[in-house]
C-alpha cells in the first residue's frame, strides 16, 4: 500500500526520538539508490536551507515611551532613517536603509549590530501633541532596552533565481556581484538541491504557519512573499527555471545570531542582508519523497544579461554546471562564481537537522497553503499621475 | 638566483619595444607576466615577476630606467579577514589570478597570496569589506 503519513505522526516519532531525518543533500544522494517509495517508507524528515542576501528583509522595533513621551515622526538609528508612520514609538527599518551621506552603513548594520547587543544612537523628532509633548529626544537603545524587536522580511527564499552575466564593455556593480565586461564571469545566488523552495516546488508542505530556521533561531512562514509567482515556465522536473515563489517569514530578533543574519553592502548598489533560512519539509508520500531527491543537474535556470536593460534571457543552465565553476552560454565558455554562501546553507540544514532529532523542532502543518495561480505586474507609468 | 615582483610603467612612446625579449637575451632574466595593461601609444603597466641573479636584475632593471621605464618592487599586498568571512563567493568572481578559490568539497574560500598579482578588484567586491591592501614590504 501507498505510504501515507501525517504531521501528526511524524511529529510523534520525533518526540520519542525516532524520526530519520536527511539533509536534502543526503536525500539526493540516498535517491539513486533508492526509489521515492523506499525514501518514503525511510525518511520522515528532509531539512533544506539557504544564506543568501536578500533585500526585502527589515525589523519591527518598539522603543518604549520616554518621560515626557514623544510622538516619532522622524527616526534615525545611528543616523539610518527609519520608518516614522507606526505609532509613536514603533518603527520598521529596512535592510536597505541608508543616509545618503553614509551608503556604507545601512538598516541591515543596524539590524546586527541590535542582534549583537550593541548600543545604538536612537536620535527622532515630533511635532509636540498633547498627549506627547516633547519634541525631540537623542538617547541610546539595545537589544535589552527595547521592548520587541520582530524580523519580518516580506520576501525572502526566492524559489530559483537567474544566473547573472554583463554582455557589455563596463564593469557592472549588482546585487548579484561584481560583473565583469564582456561576459567574463557569471554569478549565482541559490543553494541549488539544498534550497528550500527548490525541495517543495509545487508547495505542498510549506505555507502560512510553517515553522523555520530563521536566523539562529525558530521562526514562521507567516504569508507568500512579495512577488510570489507560480505562472514562470517549469522544466521536465518541476522546476521553475527563474525566480517564481517567495516566502515573508517573521521571527524574534532578540533570539537570533549574527551569524546566520549578516549586513552587507554591494558596491555601488547599496546595502543587504545576509539571512540564514532553514525548512524542514515532512516526507508524506512518496511524491513529496521524489520532489526532495531532486538533484542539481535537475534543476536549470536562465542566465540573464543584467547589463542590458530588462535583464534579457541568454540560455538556460543547470547547477551542476554552475558549480563545476564554468558554464557554456551562447558558445561562449564563462566562469561561474555563487553569490550565497553555501557552506553556510549546510551548516542551517545540519543543525536543523540536529535539533529534530533531539526532539527540540517539530514539524507543523500550514494553516493555509499558498495560492496556486499567481502572475506578477510590472509598474505602469501614467503621465501626470491622478491630475 | 631571485624572484621578485615588479610594477612596470612605460611612456606612450615606448609601448611597441620588446623590452621582455631584452631582458631574457641579454640579461638572462625569467619573467612571469602577472597583470598587463599595454596599448601601443598609450602608457601601460605590467606587474611582473623577474627571476635571475643579483647583479642581472639590477642590470636589467638599470636598462628599463634607461629607457624611460620606470620600474617599482610590488609592495602592496591583499590582507584578507578570514575570520569574519560567510564564503558567499562574491570575490571568486572577479579574481582571474585564481587566487581566491572555492573549496570544490566544502565550498569555504580558499586565498592563496601566492597566485595574488594585487589587482584589487577583491576589494569592493566583498560585501562585508574583509579585504585590505596592505602597503608594507
Ligand atoms: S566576498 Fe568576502 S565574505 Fe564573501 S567569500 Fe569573499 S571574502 Fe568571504
Ligand atoms: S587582488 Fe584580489 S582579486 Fe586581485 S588577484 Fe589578488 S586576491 Fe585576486
Amino acid at each position: 500500500m501507498a505510504i501515507q503519513k501525517t504531521y501528526e505522526e511524524i511529529n510523534e516519532k520525533i518526540r520519542r526520538g525516532e524520526a530519520v531525518v536527511l539533509t536534502a543533500e543526503e536525500v539526493s544522494q540516498m535517491a539513486l539508490t533508492c526509489t521515492p517509495e523506499e525514501i518514503a517508507e525511510k525518511v520522515d524528515v528532509v531539512t533544506t536551507a539557504t544564506f543568501g542576501a536578500m533585500c526585502s528583509s527589515g525589523a519591527i522595533v518598539n522603543f518604549g515611551h520616554a518621560n515626557p513621551p514623544i510622538r516619532m515622526e522622524k527616526i534615525r538609528l545611528n543616523g539610518v532613517p527609519a520608518y516614522e508612520g507606526l505609532a509613536a514609538v514603533d518603527t520598521y527599518i529596512g535592510a536597505t536603509a541608508c543616509d545618503p551621506e553614509n551608503p556604507k552603513y545601512g538598516g541591515a548594520h543596524v539590524i546586527q549590530d541590535l542582534v549583537d547587543g550593541k548600543d545604538i544612537e536612537l536620535e527622532a523628532w515630533g511635532k509636540g501633541t498633547d498627549c506627547y509633548p516633547r519634541k525631540h529626544i537623542k538617547t541610546v537603545i539595545n537589544k535589552e532596552t527595547v521592548n520587541e524587536m520582530i524580523l519580518f522580511n516580506p520576501r525572502n527564499a526566492y524559489q530559483n533565481y537567474p544566473v547573472a552575466v554583463n554582455s557589455t564593455s563596463q564593469m557592472k556593480y549588482t546585487y548579484m556581484g561584481s560583473l565583469l565586461p564582456n561576459m567574463r564571469n557569471a554569478t549565482y545566488s541559490t543553494s541549488g538541491e539544498l534550497s528550500p523552495l527548490l525541495n517543495d516546488p509545487e508547495m505542498k508542505t510549506i505555507g502560512i504557519g510553517t515553522r523555520i530556521f530563521l536566523g539562529g533561531t525558530q521562526g514562521f512562514v507567516v504569508w507568500p512573499g512579495t512577488q510570489f509567482n507560480t505562472s514562470k515556465p517549469k522544466n521536465e522536473f518541476g522546476i521553475p527555471v527563474g525566480n517564481s515563489a517567495t516566502l515573508a517569514v517573521m521571527g524574534n530578533l532578540k533570539e537570533m545570531s549574527s551569524e546566520f543574519l549578516q549586513a552587507a553592502y554591494y558596491e555601488k548598489y547599496g546595502v543587504s542582508l545576509f539571512v540564514g533560512i532553514g525548512i524542514p519539509i515532512p516526507v508524506l508520500n512518496a511524491d513529496i519523497a521524489k520532489n526532495v531527491s531532486i538533484r542539481n543537474e535537475q534543476i536549470e535556470t536562465t542566465v540573464c544579461d543584467y547589463g542590458v536593460e530588462g535583464s534579457p534571457a541568454l540560455g538556460r543552465v543547470n547547477y551542476a554546471e554552475l558549480r563545476s565553476g564554468e558554464i557554456e552560454v551562447q558558445g561562449k565558455k564563462i566562469r561561474t562564481a555563487p553569490v550565497s554562501s553555501l557552506s553556510k546553507a549546510r551548516k542551517i540544514a545540519e543543525i536543523l537537522k540536529q535539533s529534530i532529532l533531539a526532539g527540540e523542532f517539530e514539524i507543523s502543518k500550514p494553516v493555509q497553503m499558498f495560492p496556486t495561480n499567481t502572475s506578477l505586474k510590472s509598474l505602469k507609468e501614467v503621465k501626470g499621475g491622478t491630475e | 638566483m631571485q624572484k621578485k615582483r615588479y610594477v612596470l610603467k612605460f611612456p606612450p612612446q615606448s609601448g611597441d619595444q620588446p623590452f621582455s625579449y631584452h631582458l631574457v637575451k641579454d640579461f638572462d632574466i625569467r619573467i612571469n607576466i602577472l597583470r598587463a595593461e599595454v596599448w601601443p601609444g598609450k602608457t601601460g603597466s605590467l606587474v611582473l615577476e623577474l627571476e635571475g641573479t643579483t647583479t642581472n636584475l639590477k642590470n636589467g632593471i638599470a636598462y628599463l630606467q634607461e629607457n624611460q621605464v620606470s620600474c617599482e618592487p610590488l609592495n602592496k599586498k591583499i590582507t584578507w579577514d578570514n575570520a569574519r568571512c560567510i564564503s558567499c563567493g562574491n570575490c571568486t568572481a572577479v579574481c582571474f589570478a585564481g587566487a581566491l578559490q572555492m573549496d570544490p568539497e566544502k565550498w569555504e574560500l580558499q586565498f592563496d597570496p601566492e597566485k595574488c598579482i594585487v589587482c584589487e578588484l577583491c576589494v569592493p567586491a566583498c560585501p562585508l569589506n574583509l579585504f585590505k591592501i596592505d602597503f608594507r614590504e
